[in-house]
């Protein structure tokens, strides 16, 4: 019997290692729209890109390999392949979603699946009660985000998934924070596993790109319909360049994991430092979850300065993080939530949540883990000492 | 200065401060535009200058402790704009056992035009140095060897060269930046096939050269220019994008080779591993000959393939892929026998690869 590998093993050897016409070790670029048919009678598997694209195909199958499914979509951008999941909904429906969900799904779902007809809950996750109350006889489909953004809350996936069997929903997770180098929802009994590849699966901040996975071949048929209708595909160069980012996945991960304890420790020892977020910390609420249902704690983590006068003065000081959207990358990348990725977010809502004006998130990249605390810490000299009375 | 993981991880973040982009963008553009006459941007051609080339040239240069970079088209045109430093009548020593294309390039190429190279084992410093005469001006060393992986010591290497006013090449190629820096050590020039470790990923082909010293890096900009065989902008951004995981790399390829060369040293059916205790590279020597071809076509992990330096395993065999071009008896009396194999070491998991060569160890006598 075929031996099977481990996943840094997988990452690099799979069906597509090899170019079958030339042996070349790395996946061509099929730039065709279009393919001609040998035979009037009997067309090929190609036909036109947005249908089906070999390079894309590559990169389809090795996610669906890497995350446990039987068939992967790969899409021009994680909302894109979130959008294209949602589609799966019908007017009338109900979804229940993860209350600190990122800001572009919460737009995607509030501004958008509202005007046609679909109904939404926002709910706290962590509470398996609040998930079972707000459960509707609609109820189809279960949103889930964990650990979530960017409080890194962690969701009892098992938990969340009984219920929605014993109601009949489907659910959806978005992967983005742990891709399955730590976390493989489907093997927890999770449907349609949702990545933003843009993040750590590409992981150098060069590509823009959303993957879906499903494990069920009937739902897996369903989806690939809709990508093909809604045609919001992956281009093929952008296809070739997320697989490259692919190989280095485990490697990348790992250090940047190692790293991220490490600065969250320091965090948390700092005393202008009112809060630290990371599931890798003992006594973070989700630690012992965390634990149970994946392979590490991820490379994000959120901290709280007292205000927004000193987050900004932080962030003025800092010189090795870029301070910009995205996360996931070779570069650390430090990013406000309020003003950033929950900006969509009405502020009321946003403070109700716990994303304050204070609050800063890190993603943790591969430069030396000393050279980031020793910029952390002459940044974090210049933030005012404050007695606490923040405006939480 | 910031540490070696933290320069790699930042290659290119900062580069401009129009759009604020995180990654160097690829400027295709073959010309630039002149505000008036005399005024440059500091770009006028693409192949003098190329801002998203230039990027990885600073990078390396800082990476390699030398003055300035160069990328060029592959290692090969690296190595061919260093030798158009030197004129007819100069000659050269050289590690002998060196890559094949290296000696192709020598041999069939350069010494037409009156070039001499003279291949002596750099074990020997002694002997290294009565072989100098007048006419010697540059030592090409390789460190660790292709495929021998015999490691000189470029210290001494640069002292002697200093001493008899030789300038001292050293291919880095095996070894990147990450474990060994030449010009700290008293180098002139390094040289790097960037295809490999640089690169990392088997997907783009690419030479960089690095120089120390003023008149050296002047002239050297002169003839990458002048000859042109210069980095493509994509290829370049390709290669920043490489570098970026080099560190974490290198270090998984070291981790698994010294598994992999433990596992090899107890097997029955290896004679020899030759493995210098670094980075990601070794070679060994199957007990008999008629065993090769059945142990490469029993592999099913690790590729078949000429090339190293990449994040999936190459086995390599240089008697006729990487050192064919080398007469067999001057290759064998070298010690690359037709029993030798090449390994370059991936970052699959150590257990996969050990596995892998284990059944083919046991189905290549039934081939």
């Amino acid at each position: 019997m075929e031996r099977e590998w481990s996943f840094s093993t997988k990452l690099l050897h799979n069906e597509w290692k090899v170019d079958r016409h030339t042996g070349a070790v790395s996946v061509p670029i099929q730039h065709a729209s279009t393919f001609h048919q040998f035979d009037f009678d009997s067309f090929g598997k190609y036909d036109y890109s947005r249908s089906g694209n070999p390079t894309r195909e590559a990169l389809e199958e090795t996610i669906a390999a890497l995350e446990g499914g039987v068939r992967g979509f790969a899409f021009a951008s994680g909302m894109a392949a979130i959008s294209t999941a949602f589609l799966l909904l019908s007017k009338g429906d109900h979804v229940l979603v993860t209350e600190d969900v990122y800001g572009g799904t919460y737009r995607m779902i509030t501004e958008v699946l509202g005007r046609f007809g679909i109904e939404y809950t926002f709910v706290d996750m962590t509470d398996l009660n609040a998930v079972a109350e707000n459960i509707r006889p609609n109820t189809k489909v279960i949103y889930m985000e964990t650990p979530s953004n960017p409080l890194l809350k962690v969701t009892d996936i098992q938990g969340v998934v009984k219920l929605a069997k014993a109601h009949g929903c489907l659910t959806f997770l978005d992967n983005t924070f742990m891709t399955p180098a730590l976390q493989r929802p489907l093997d927890l009994g999770v449907d349609i596993v949702l990545h933003s590849a843009t993040k750590f699966l590409a992981g150098h901040s060069d590509v823009v790109a959303g993957l879906a996975v499903v494990k069920d071949e009937e739902l897996g048929k369903e989806l690939y319909k809709l990508q093909n209708a809604f045609g919001a595909v992956l281009g093929v160069q952008d296809a070739w360049l997320v697989l490259r980012g692919l190989k280095t996945l485990h490697v990348r991960l790992k250090q940047s994991s190692e790293s991220a304890l490490v600065i969250a420790e320091y965090l948390a020892r700092h005393p202008k430092v009112e809060d630290v977020y990371y599931p890798g910390l003992s006594h973070h609420p989700g630690h012992d979850i965390q634990r149970h249902q994946a392979d590490g704690f991820g490379a994000v983590l959120s901290f709280r300065l007292a205000d927004e006068e000193s987050a900004r003065t932080f962030v003025q000081n800092v010189r090795l993080p870029v301070f910009a959207v995205s996360l996931g990358a070779v570069e650390s990348i430090l990013s406000h939530p309020a003003k950033m990725s929950h900006a969509a977010m009405p502020k009321d809502e946003r403070l109700r949540r716990g994303i304050t004006d204070g609050l800063l998130r890190l993603s943790v990249g591969l430069e030396d883990v000393n050279d980031l605390i020793a910029d952390f810490e002459q940044a974090l000299s210049f933030v005012k000492e404050r007695p606490s009375i923040s405006a939480r | 200065m910031e540490k070696l993981e933290t320069l790699l991880a930042q290659i290119g973040n900062r580069s401009e401060t129009v759009t604020g982009t995180v990654n160097p963008p690829v400027y295709f553009s073959t010309a630039y535009r002149h505000a008036g006459i005399g005024e440059s941007t500091g770009f006028d051609y693409i192949r003098t200058g190329n801002p998203t080339r230039k990027i990885v040239e600073e990078a390396i240069a800082r990476l390699e402790g030398g003055d300035q970079g160069y990328a060029f088209s592959s290692g090969m045109a690296a190595i061919q704009t260093v030798l158009a430093l030197f004129e007819s009548g100069d000659e050269f020593l050289v590690s002998a056992d060196l890559y094949g294309g290296t000696y192709r390039l020598f041999e069939r190429g350069w010494r037409k035009y009156g070039l001499g190279f003279h291949y002596v084992d750099f074990a020997d410093l002694d002997a290294v140095e009565e072989k100098i005469t007048e006419k010697t001006k540059a030592i090409f060393l390789e460190t660790p060897t292709n495929p021998l992986m015999q490691e000189a010591d470029i210290s001494a290497v640069a002292k002697l060269a200093k001493r008899h006013g030789l300038l001292l090449i050293v291919d880095n190629t095996f070894y990147t930046p990450v474990l060994q820096r030449p010009i700290e050590q008293g180098a002139d020039i390094v040289i790097h096939s960037a295809t490999k470790y640089l690169g990392g990923h088997n997907d783009v082909l690419a030479g960089l050269v690095v120089a120390k010293g003023e008149d050296l890096c002047q002239r050297l900009a002169e003839y990458q220019n002048a000859i042109g065989a210069v980095l493509s902008p994509f290829d370049s951004w390709l290669l920043i994008r490489g570098m970026k995981t080099l560190a974490l790399r290198m270090r998984q390829h070291e981790e698994n080779a010294k598994r992999v060369s433990a596992f090899l040293r107890e097997h029955e059916d290896v004679t020899d591993v030759l493995y210098p205790g670094r980075g990601g590279m070794l070679s060994f020597r199957i007990a008999d000959e008629k065993w090769v071809n059945g142990f490469l076509k029993s592999l099913r992990l690790i590729t078949f393939a000429e090339s190293l330096g990449g994040v999936e395993s190459f086995i390599t065999y240089p008697a006729t892929q990487t050192h064919a071009d080398i007469p067999e008896e001057i290759r064998i009396q070298n010690g690359i026998c037709n029993r030798l194999l090449r390994f370059s070491v991936g970052i699959e998991h150590a257990d996969d690869l050990i596995a892998d060569l284990a059944q083919a160890f046991k189905h290549m006598k039934e081939v």
